[in-house]
């Protein structure tokens, strides 16, 4: 009994080991905010608390996750735990052009609508032309 | 007529500092070149949505500038200049985009990049192509962590869908 007991904790510690990946990690929205958060500074634990309104608790877990699976590296100033983003990790994830990519994607989707939009408004023009001329 | 709707290429030119960018519009040059060059056009895509672009002020001519943000989904503001060094209506255009304050100073630790936007006559309308060039090849990791906040917030649901 007690060694089915040891062998099951070491199991879940071994399934605990495996499963902090980086795609596990962003596998949710509130630590990806996290993430997009910490590119632009480091931060404590409690500035995350702050930003994102929620308790110490929930952001201690994804600061652990973000951590354990090697996107955060901490940094000790006295009592202070500073955090900061490990950009080779993220970029197991990404290719780094990705993110670009699909801004510039977006971009050019709305500038299409918007050449359609004007295209559609001249070949209504004409239209209007045409059937005054008709008359 | 089959619909022939742009594919984006994006490609890095690491050891010349250099990304590509090109893509096709189904229109005009002429009406190309004005979506890429007044900025009430451009306040209408410039910006990925959910952000937003707003001109502060524009000035289309050698030596002019456009100062604008981006307005993210909660607030947040970032704001850009673009230098425009030599114009050739309806041909090119090649300036220098920096990330600025709200007047219009540069902020000096965000790298500058160097454009060339050019327009080409394509088999469907108009061929855009943009190289961005940086001094530094660390230049482009910046921008890139830079960009990332924004490609994220909007990626979040494509991301949701593949990730779950």
């Amino acid at each position: 009994m007690n060694s089915t007991w040891l062998h099951e904790k070491k199991n879940r510690k071994h399934m605990i080991e495996t499963r902090r990946d980086v795609f596990q990690a962003i596998a949710d929205p509130v630590r990806r905010e996290i993430i997009g958060i910490m590119v632009h500074q480091e931060l404590t634990p409690g500035d995350v608390a702050e930003q994102f309104n929620l308790s110490r608790q929930a952001v201690s877990k994804h600061i652990q996750i973000l951590t354990e699976c090697g996107l955060l590296k901490v940094q000790i100033h006295g009592r202070n735990y500073f955090y900061s983003i490990q950009p080779e990790k993220l970029s197991e994830v990404y290719d780094w052009l990705d993110p670009l990519k699909d801004i510039w994607e977006a971009r050019f989707s709305q500038l299409d609508q918007l050449l359609k939009k004007e295209k559609d408004k001249k070949q209504k023009t004409i239209l209007k032309i045409n059937s005054t001329k008709k008359l | 007529m089959i619909s022939t709707s742009g594919k984006t290429i994006l490609s890095k030119d690491l050891e010349n500092k250099r990304l590509l960018i090109q893509r096709d519009f189904k229109a005009p040059i002429e009406t190309v070149w004005k979506h890429w060059t007044s900025s009430d056009l451009l306040d209408l895509w410039w910006a990925p949505k959910p952000w937003k672009a707003n001109t502060i002020s524009h000035v289309f001519k050698e030596g002019g500038k456009w100062i604008y943000f981006m307005e993210g989904p909660n607030g947040e503001k970032h704001y850009a200049l673009f230098e425009y060094h030599e114009i050739a209506p309806n041909n090119f255009f090649i300036g220098q985009d920096s990330f600025c304050d709200e007047d219009g100073n540069l902020i000096s630790i965000a790298p500058s990049m160097h454009w060339n936007v050019s327009f080409k006559s394509a088999e469907f309308g108009t061929r855009v192509e943009v190289v961005i060039s940086f001094q530094h090849e660390s230049d482009i990791e910046k921008i890139i962590e830079m960009g990332f906040e924004t490609g994220f917030a909007m990626a979040h649901d494509n991301l949701d869908e593949i990730l779950i």
